[in-house]
């Protein structure tokens, strides 16, 4: 296969801060002086010129290196921060790079948004039209494509009437039909899927599936690890603007779920509320073969306040919720004005209940009703382990088949 | 960036380079002329868009030129008794008015291209300058109807006698709204360069116009300012564009083929410079504005 994009050295730089009513001044004042012959009288002298300009500039990106052949479906992966969006903006030509360059075979159709460009007061009819020539399709091509996005979209009762009138799932629809009919070598797709309902989301899905399999190449950028699991076969995870690893998507979603767990150092406290985390621990017992999860912990709280209740989340690797229980629940809450006090919670045989694969748990203290006064996001890493047991004698269940947990069915064939 | 098409030893030929920096004058013009259906979609929206939900709709595009006209007539005719070398005042001041008026409609839409288009411009690309382009066009389409509503009056004052016929010079008249649109692109796109980052300008922009209207011959004739100042004064080209446009139906007025020359030099001047910075902020303005 034929390297369809080449990305080498590639940097972004941003300058931070705000440019202020004095920026036009001081432009003018440098752009006089350099015609004059003499320095900038704005420019720092010596050393300080390093130390001042390094502080206001951030890489987003910082020499990046990587190929993508023709009919590769390559996920990106990364936080917040990690430079997806820029490297989607450089590869969507919506901004120029500082540093580097990429090279791109055949043509390329960016999705960083659906329906961009749609104007409120067009019809559906005029909107399609619209939108197919900023994604940059003829008036023929979108002719020819017409009753396809239409269908797709599955608002043709409504084609003739003002966008305005449109629901936002409809809009949506209507967007990611037009984007779905590009038919591009290149497919770039951020994190779109995010809106519209599940079904949508599925035949979205199923559609970009297809445009893989049709041999063009997909980038696609996303939280949803289940849906970049599907689709991609390869994955770059991004770090702090840099490629920190590149493979097969189910190491590289491994590799990032692992850096999600966070690190905290006890004690930590909210010194507002008053309140200290002494310790936090989880023990897992596993005892033939169930397992059993206990929180436990050391908590004080020195003023006095409403109720305080503490609770203990469990989410997936993509964040999805799958508990939130505590104290609370139980009537039960903690003591103030008092020194170290012991917390626990007991979920026996968790293992029954959950799916193996990982999950993360968080940790939160919150006044009564719903103030949340203390929070560890993700303080640990659970991994439920595929213990055969009485649910599991056939196959061992997947997250990504069989959700998240298992509800004590009973079969029977008669 | 741009387009290359270049085979190299290697055999490897890229449709497409995206790097940090490339020459001023790559203005990719081509990439212009592969989206032109884009442009027109601009215009038709434009168009269909102003007035939807009116009652009037389209008919607005008479109604301000008409008013304005009799506001004209009634304050620098009636009032000010400003003299109008002899020509119907109520003519003479929407001959002025309706072509001003398609200057300043451009050159307001296009100054704002960067900011009122940020939106589609950090999601999507197409040649930037499809913006402004499609601006100058449906203004263009509104000015075509206004000089209807023009030639009906001017055809019903030349049928009451006022001495008036159209000759030879009319065929001038193409080229002078080619030179209006040229420089209304080009201050436009100048000017919306410069206000992704100084937002100032948009300030300056909305009684920027009005000043320059007054500098202009819209509301008097050139043969109101003193002689040796007129060289100067004709040094702004839209005022050579506007006594042009009058001549044109008139017959009378002040013109120097000398100044049109300049002011045609200038027109080019500004609109490559205007096409040059445009094309040079376009790249990195998502970064700035």
């Amino acid at each position: 296969m034929s390297t369809i994009i080449k990305v080498e050295n590639l940097s972004k730089e941003y300058r931070l801060g705000v440019l202020d009513h004095g920026a036009m001044y001081k432009d003018l004042q440098a752009w006089w002086a350099k015609l004059r012959g003499k320095e900038d009288p704005n420019s720092l002298i010596g050393e300080n010129i390093k130390s001042e300009s390094m502080e206001d500039r951030f890489w987003a990106l910082q020499d990046l290196n990587f190929e993508i052949k023709a009919g590769e479906s390559v996920g990106i992966i990364g936080k917040n921060g990690a430079g997806k969006s820029t490297l989607l903006k450089i590869l969507s030509r919506v901004t120029t790079p500082t540093q580097g360059s990429v090279k791109i075979k055949g043509r390329v159709a960016s999705l960083l948004e659906v329906g961009t460009g749609f104007h409120p007061e067009l019809t559906g009819r005029e909107n399609i039209f619209l939108n197919g020539a900023i994604m940059g399709l003829s008036k023929i091509e979108v002719k020819k494509r017409f009753d396809a996005i239409v269908d797709f979209s599955g608002v043709e009762k409504f084609i003739d009437t003002p966008v305005k009138r449109y629901s936002s799932g409809m809009r949506v629809r209507l967007g990611f039909a037009v984007a779905a009919h590009l038919e591009p070598d290149i497919l770039i797709v951020d994190e779109v899927l995010a809106v519209g309902d599940l079904e949508f989301q599925k035949k979205c899905l199923g559609k970009m599936e297809d445009v893989g399999k049709e041999g063009r190449t997909v980038i696609f950028v996303s939280h949803n690890m289940g849906a970049v699991q599907t689709l991609c076969k390869r994955g770059i995870y991004l770090h702090k603007g840099a490629v920190s690893l590149d493979s097969n998507i189910n190491e590289v979603v491994g590799s990032y779920m692992t850096v999600d767990e966070k690190q905290y150092k006890f004690p930590i406290s909210n010194d507002n509320a008053g309140i200290t985390v002494e310790s936090l621990q989880i023990k897992i017992i596993q005892k033939k073969n169930y397992i059993n999860l206990t929180l436990l912990g050391l908590v004080s709280i020195q003023k006095k306040m409403g109720k305080l209740a503490f609770a203990i989340q469990v989410k997936t690797k993509d964040g999805l919720l799958v508990s939130s229980i505590g104290s609370k629940i139980f009537n039960q809450y903690l003591k103030q004005n008092k020194g170290n006090q012991e917390i626990s919670l007991t979920c026996p045989e968790i293992n029954r209940y959950l799916v193996p694969g990982m999950y993360l748990l968080s940790f939160i203290i919150f006044k009564e009703p719903n103030k949340r006064l203390l929070e560890l996001e993700n303080f640990e890493a659970i991994e439920i382990p595929s213990i055969r047991t009485y649910y599991t004698l056939g196959a061992i269940p997947r997250q990504r088949f069989h959700g998240v947990t298992l509800l004590p069915w009973q079969v029977k064939i008669q | 960036m741009k387009n290359k098409k270049t085979t190299t030893t290697l055999e490897e030929t890229w449709d497409l380079v995206i790097e940090p920096k490339t020459s001023w004058f790559q203005l990719h013009l081509a990439d212009l002329w592969r989206y032109r259906d884009l442009v027109l979609l601009f215009v038709k929206r434009d168009l269909s868009v102003t007035y939807k939900q009116t009652i009037l709709g389209p008919v607005w595009f008479l109604i301000q030129p008409l008013f304005s006209t009799i506001i004209f007539t009634v304050i620098f005719g009636k009032i000010a008794k400003i003299p109008t070398d002899g020509i119907p005042p109520f003519l003479f001041y929407m001959a002025g008015n309706v072509a001003w008026g398609y200057f300043a409609n451009s050159l307001n839409g296009t100054s704002n291209t960067f900011v009122k288009n940020s939106g589609i411009f950090g999601k999507v690309y197409f040649p930037r300058l499809a913006i402004p382009l499609s601006i100058v066009i449906s203004n263009l389409a509104k000015f075509a109807v206004q000089l209807l509503l023009f030639a009906g009056f001017y055809s019903y004052f030349a049928l009451s006698g006022a001495g008036l016929k159209i000759d030879i010079n009319i065929l001038y008249l193409p080229v002078i709204i080619l030179q209006m649109a040229i420089l209304a692109l080009g201050v436009g796109v100048l000017i919306s360069s410069m206000v992704t980052k100084y937002r100032d300008l948009t300030v300056l922009m909305t009684f920027g116009v009005q000043l320059w209207m007054y500098a202009t011959p819209v509301v008097y004739p050139v043969s109101q300012v003193p002689e040796k100042y007129q060289f100067f004064y004709l040094l702004n080209p839209m005022a050579v564009i506007i006594e042009n446009f009058k001549y044109i139906f008139f017959h009378k007025g002040t013109i120097l083929p000398d100044m049109i020359l300049i002011s045609w030099i200038t027109t080019v001047v500004i609109f490559f410079l205007g096409l040059l910075v445009f094309n040079r902020v376009e790249k990195g303005f998502m970064d700035t504005v």
